[in-house]
C-alpha cells in the first residue's frame, strides 16, 4: 500500500514537473515569437520574392523549345580567323582601362590608370588631344556624337566633359565641365545619341541621365544591389532603353523616359564586367568574372547561349559584336581575346596578349575593326573558309 | 560548345566569392587533379650529378597533360594557361626566377597549399627585407642572389636602416630553423619559398599577377584575413592601403526593396514572350542579311583603310550619293532608313511627291527636341505644337485622339517627351504605309538599279558625237595613209571610245 502511495507520489511529483518543464518551454517559445516578430515580415517577403523568381524562370523555361546552336547547325561553320595589328598606339605611362571610338570611325578616345586621357587619330596614329585629370583611375571614357567633345571619369566619382577645340595649344583643362556627380567611383559613360546628355553608371549601385549644359539629374535608374560596372544604350533610331551590369550578377534592362527597370536576368556566377547590344537591339552580350559570355534575347526574355571553355577560367573583361553580330569578341584577364561564333557557340579564333589583361575591346562603328587596351588590332582581309565534309 | 542555359542562383545560400578567389579556386581545381595519384602528373625524383632533385616533372609532361585532361587542342593554349598558372605562382620552374612553362625538359615542382595566392598574401617590404637576409647568410651557390634581388636588397637597406638590426636578427632566427630541416626537405622549402617571392616580387619586366582591378579590390570581403607577414613580424605600417576600404559586399535587401522586386517579378511575369525557335530563325537572319557588310566577312568597296592605308570607303560614307549596297540596305527595315541621313533625305523627297511629308518632319523635330539642353525644352516644345498640333497647324499631322489628348495634357508641364505618345504613332503610321510605298516607289528602285559611278578623273571627257566625228576622220586617213603612226592613234582611239 505505502508502495503504490509512494509511486503516486513520484507520478504525480514528476507530472508537475512535467508540466512545468511544458510552462517554460512555452514562455521560452513565446518569448521567441515575440523577438523574432520585426525579420518575420523581411523573412516573408524574401520568400515571396524567391518563390516569384523561381515562377518566372519557369514562364521563361515553357518557351525554351529549342537551343540557338541546334538551330544554327544548319548554317555553315567560320574558317579559322587571322587578324593583323595594323596601328599600335603609344603614349599612355600606364595601364590603359578604358577606350571610344569616335563616329568618324577613325578617332579614338583612351583614359588610362595614371590619370591621362588622350584623343588619337588612330589611323595616322597622331595624338591630338591630350588633359590630365585631377584624379588616377580614369575607368570610363566616351566620345561625344558630334566629335566635339569627350567625357571621362573614375576615381573622383564624377563624370566630366571636355569640349575639343581645334587650337591645339588651347589647355583643354580649361574648358573642363563637371557634370555628373555620384556617391562612388565612376564605372562607365556614354552620350545618349546627342552631345547634351550623357549616361552614366556608377559603383554606388545606381546609373544617371545627365543634361550636360546645366549638369542636372535628368533621370535616375535604381535596381541593381551592388556596383554597377557597365552599360549599353540600345542601337534603335527610337531607342528609349539602355542595359546595365553589376556585381550583383544582374543584367539589366532600362526604360530612359520612366526609370523603370523592364527587364531583368541573373544567370552569371560572378560581376559582370561588360554588356553590348547585338546589332539589332533585339538581344545582348555580357562578359562576366565566371569566365562566360552569355547571350540574352529580350523577346525570349531569357539567356539563349553561353559562351566558355574549360580551358578559359580568367574572367572576360570586355565584349563586343561584329557588325553583323555573327562574331562576339571577349577580352579576358588571362590577356587573350577569344573570337566566338554567337550563333554555334563555337570560338573560332583566340589572339594571344603578352602585356596585360584586356580592359577594354571595342568594335569601331563600321565594323572594320577593332581596338583594344594598349595594343590596336585591326583586322587583316584574309581568312580561310572550310567546307564540312 | 554552346551549353544549355542554366537557372538563375540564388543569392543566399550560396557563399559568394569576389572574383579573384573564383579563378583562384579554378585553378586549384586543376592543380588538384594534377596530383591526382592516378591520373595525374607523375612526381619523381632525379638523380643528377651528385645529388638528387626531389619531387620533380618536367614542363612537357605538363602540357600533354592539360592537352589530355582540359581539353585543349592547340599546344599554345595549353602553355598560355600552364605560364598564367605557374605566374599565379602554383607551380614553378626549380631553377628560374622568371614563372613561365616551357615545353621542353625543363623542372617543376608544386607550390605548397600554404603559400597559394587563395590565402590572401600581402607580404610586407621587411618580410623581403628579411628572407633577402637570410639569403645572404646561406653560403650555397644556388641561393645566391640574382642582380635584382641584390639591388632590391640595397634598397630595402637603405630604406630599413634603423629598424636593420631587427631584421638581421630575424634572418638569423630564420636560417638557424632552416639548417635543422633534413637537407632533402629543405630543397623543396627553399625552392617553394623562393617561388612566393617570384610571385609577390617578380623580376623586373614580369608580370605582376598580384595587382588588382581597383574596382574589385575596394570591395575587398574579408580584409582582416589577409596575411601580410612571412615570418611572423608585426609592422607599424598602416594595415590597409587605401583601396581596401571595408565596404559589405551584396547589402542584404531593405523591405522596400523587396517590394520592389516583388512587384518587379510580377509585372515580368504577364510579359509577352516568343518561343525560342521563332528568336532563333531571326538572329539567324539577321546575321546572314549583314554579313555582305561586315568587314570581317566582305571586303568593304573599294578596300578596309585600315589596311590599305586609303581612305576612300570613308569618303564615299560621307558623300551625298549613295552606292547600290547602301540603298540596298534601306530595304532591311524601316529602321535602317531613318539611320541613315541619305536614306532620311530620299524618304522625305518620297513623301514630298505624296504630300505627306509633314509626319516624317514632325517626328524628325521631335528626336531634335529631344537631343536640346534642357534649358531649350519648353520653347521648342511649343514651337512644335505650333507647327504640327496646334489647331490650325500650317504642318498639320493626323494623330489618334488618344495621343492628342495625352499630348494636349503633355504641353502643359513641357518634358523631353512632350509627344511621346505622338512620336511613336507617326511612327508607326510611316513604316506601316509609307515605308513599303517607298520601298516600291520608282524612285527608290531606280536608285538601287544605278549603275556604279565612274571615278572622277584627269582624263578629257569626250562626247560621243565628238568621238564619232574623230572616227570618221581617222578612218579617211587610213584610206590614204598607211602610216604606223596613224594605226597608232587608231588604237588609242579606240581604246577611248571603250572606255566611255
Amino acid at each position: 500500500e505505502r508502495e503504490r502511495e509512494r509511486e503516486r507520489e513520484r507520478e504525480r511529483e514528476r507530472e508537475t514537473l512535467l508540466s512545468s518543464a511544458n510552462l517554460v518551454f512555452l514562455v521560452e517559445m513565446a518569448a521567441q515569437e515575440v523577438a523574432s516578430q520585426p525579420s518575420d515580415t523581411l523573412t516573408t517577403l524574401k520568400t515571396e520574392s524567391e518563390t516569384l523568381k523561381t515562377k518566372l524562370e519557369e514562364e521563361r523555361a515553357k518557351l525554351h523549345d529549342v537551343e540557338l546552336h541546334q538551330v544554327a547547325e544548319k548554317i555553315e561553320a567560320l574558317g579559322q580567323f587571322v587578324m593583323k595589328t595594323r596601328r599600335t598606339l603609344k603614349g599612355h605611362g600606364n595601364k590603359v582601362l578604358c577606350m571610344d571610338w569616335c563616329k568618324d570611325k577613325r578617332r579614338i578616345v583612351s583614359s588610362s590608370q595614371d590619370g591621362k586621357v588622350i584623343v588619337w587619330d588612330a589611323f595616322t596614329t597622331n595624338k591630338e588631344h591630350a588633359v590630365t585629370m585631377p584624379c588616377t583611375w580614369v575607368m570610363a571614357c566616351a566620345y561625344a556624337p558630334s566629335g566635339c567633345a569627350v567625357a571621362c571619369g573614375g576615381l573622383d566619382n564624377k563624370c566630366s566633359v571636355y569640349p575639343l577645340s581645334l587650337d591645339k595649344n588651347e589647355n583643354l583643362a580649361a574648358k573642363k565641365k563637371s557634370v555628373a556627380m555620384h556617391t562612388n567611383y565612376l564605372s562607365a559613360c556614354c552620350f545618349t545619341n546627342s552631345d547634351m546628355q550623357i549616361l552614366t553608371s556608377s559603383g554606388d549601385g545606381t546609373c544617371a541621365l545627365w543634361d550636360v549644359e546645366s549638369g542636372q539629374m535628368l533621370q535616375s535608374f535604381h535596381g541593381h544591389a551592388a556596383d554597377v560596372l557597365c552599360l549599353d544604350l540600345a542601337p534603335s533610331e527610337t531607342g528609349n532603353t539602355f542595359v546595365s551590369g553589376g556585381c550583383d550578377k544582374k543584367a539589366c534592362v532600362w526604360d530612359m523616359r520612366t526609370g523603370q527597370c523592364i527587364q531583368s536576368f541573373e544567370t552569371h556566377e560572378s560581376d559582370i564586367n561588360s554588356v553590348r547590344y547585338y546589332p539589332s537591339g533585339d538581344a545582348f552580350a555580357s562578359g562576366s568574372d565566371d569566365a562566360t559570355c552569355r547571350l540574352y534575347d529580350l523577346r525570349a526574355d531569357r539567356e539563349v547561349a553561353i559562351y566558355s571553355k574549360e580551358s578559359i577560367i580568367f574572367g572576360t573583361s570586355s565584349v563586343d559584336f561584329s557588325l553583323s553580330g555573327r562574331l562576339l569578341f571577349g577580352g579576358y584577364n588571362d590577356y587573350t581575346i577569344n573570337v566566338w561564333d554567337v550563333l554555334k557557340g563555337t570560338r573560332v579564333s583566340i589572339l594571344f596578349g603578352h602585356e596585360n589583361r584586356v580592359s577594354t575591346l571595342r568594335v569601331s562603328p563600321d565594323g572594320t575593326a577593332f581596338s583594344y587596351a594598349r595594343l590596336l588590332v585591326n583586322w587583316s582581309g584574309s581568312h580561310s573558309v572550310i567546307t564540312p565534309l | 560548345m554552346a551549353q544549355p542555359s542554366s537557372c538563375a542562383q540564388s543569392s543566399n545560400g550560396v557563399a559568394d566569392e569576389s572574383p579573384n578567389m573564383l579563378v583562384y579556386r579554378k585553378m586549384e581545381d586543376i592543380i588538384a587533379r594534377m596530383q591526382d595519384e592516378k591520373n595525374g602528373i607523375p612526381i619523381r625524383t632525379v638523380k643528377s650529378f651528385l645529388s638528387k632533385i626531389p619531387s620533380v616533372f618536367s614542363g612537357s609532361d605538363i602540357v600533354q597533360w592539360m592537352q589530355k585532361n582540359l581539353n585543349i587542342e592547340d599546344q599554345v593554349e595549353a602553355l598560355h594557361l600552364g605560364t598564367l598558372m605557374a605566374a599565379h605562382g602554383y607551380f614553378f620552374p626549380i631553377s628560374d626566377h622568371v614563372l613561365t612553362l616551357k615545353e621542353d625538359g625543363t623542372f617543376y615542382r608544386f607550390q605548397t597549399p600554404y603559400f597559394w595566392p587563395s590565402n590572401c598574401w600581402e607580404p610586407e617590404n621587411t618580410d623581403y627585407a628579411v628572407y633577402l637576409c637570410k639569403r645572404t647568410m646561406q653560403n650555397k651557390a644556388r641561393l645566391e642572389l640574382a642582380d635584382y634581388e641584390a639591388e632590391s636588397l640595397a634598397r630595402l637597406q637603405r630604406a630599413f636602416a634603423r629598424k636593420w638590426e631587427f631584421i638581421f636578427m630575424q634572418a638569423e632566427a630564420q636560417a638557424k630553423v632552416d639548417k635543422k630541416r633534413d637537407k632533402i626537405e629543405r630543397k623543396i622549402l627553399d625552392s617553394q619559398e623562393r617561388a612566393f617571392w617570384d610571385v609577390h616580387r617578380p623580376v623586373p619586366g614580369c608580370v605582376n599577377t598580384t595587382e588588382a582591378d581597383i574596382k574589385k579590390s575596394s570591395r575587398m570581403k574579408q580584409p582582416h584575413k589577409t596575411r601580410k607577414s612571412v615570418y611572423g613580424l608585426q609592422n607599424d605600417i598602416r594595415s590597409h592601403s587605401p583601396t581596401h576600404t571595408v565596404t559589405p559586399e551584396v547589402k542584404e535587401p531593405t523591405e522596400d526593396e523587396l517590394h520592389d522586386q516583388i512587384q518587379h517579378c510580377q509585372e515580368q511575369l504577364d510579359r509577352h514572350r516568343l518561343k525560342m525557335s521563332k528568336v532563333a530563325e531571326s538572329l539567324l537572319s539577321f546575321a546572314e542579311q549583314y554579313l555582305e557588310y561586315d568587314p570581317f566577312f566582305t571586303t568593304p568597296e573599294p578596300s578596309n583603310p585600315w589596311i590599305s592605308d586609303d581612305v576612300t570607303s570613308w569618303e564615299l560614307e560621307a558623300c551625298k550619293e549613295a552606292g547600290q549596297q547602301r540603298v540596298k540596305r534601306w530595304a532591311f527595315c524601316f529602321d535602317e532608313v531613318m539611320k541613315d541621313p541619305v536614306g532620311r533625305e530620299q524618304f522625305l523627297k518620297f513623301l514630298e511627291s505624296e504630300f505627306s511629308s509633314e509626319n516624317l518632319r514632325f517626328w524628325l523635330a521631335v528626336q531634335e527636341l529631344k537631343k536640346r539642353p534642357i534649358r531649350e525644352v519648353p520653347t521648342r516644345v511649343q514651337e512644335i505644337w505650333e507647327e504640327f498640333l496646334a489647331p490650325g497647324a500650317p504642318s498639320a499631322i493626323n494623330v489618334d485622339s488618344r495621343s492628342y489628348d495625352k499630348t494636349t495634357q503633355n504641353i502643359k508641364d513641357p518634358g523631353r517627351y512632350a509627344f511621346q505618345d505622338a512620336q511613336e504613332h507617326i511612327y508607326k503610321l510611316m513604316k506601316s504605309d509609307s515605308y513599303s510605298r517607298f520601298i516600291r516607289s520608282s524612285a527608290y528602285q531606280e536608285l538601287l538599279q544605278a549603275k556604279k559611278k565612274v571615278q572622277p578623273q584627269n582624263r578629257p571627257r569626250h562626247t560621243h558625237a565628238s568621238l564619232l566625228c574623230m572616227k570618221f576622220a581617222l578612218n579617211v586617213k587610213m584610206v590614204f595613209h598607211n602610216d604606223i603612226k596613224i594605226q597608232r592613234e587608231i588604237k588609242m582611239f579606240h581604246s577611248l571610245l571603250s572606255r566611255t
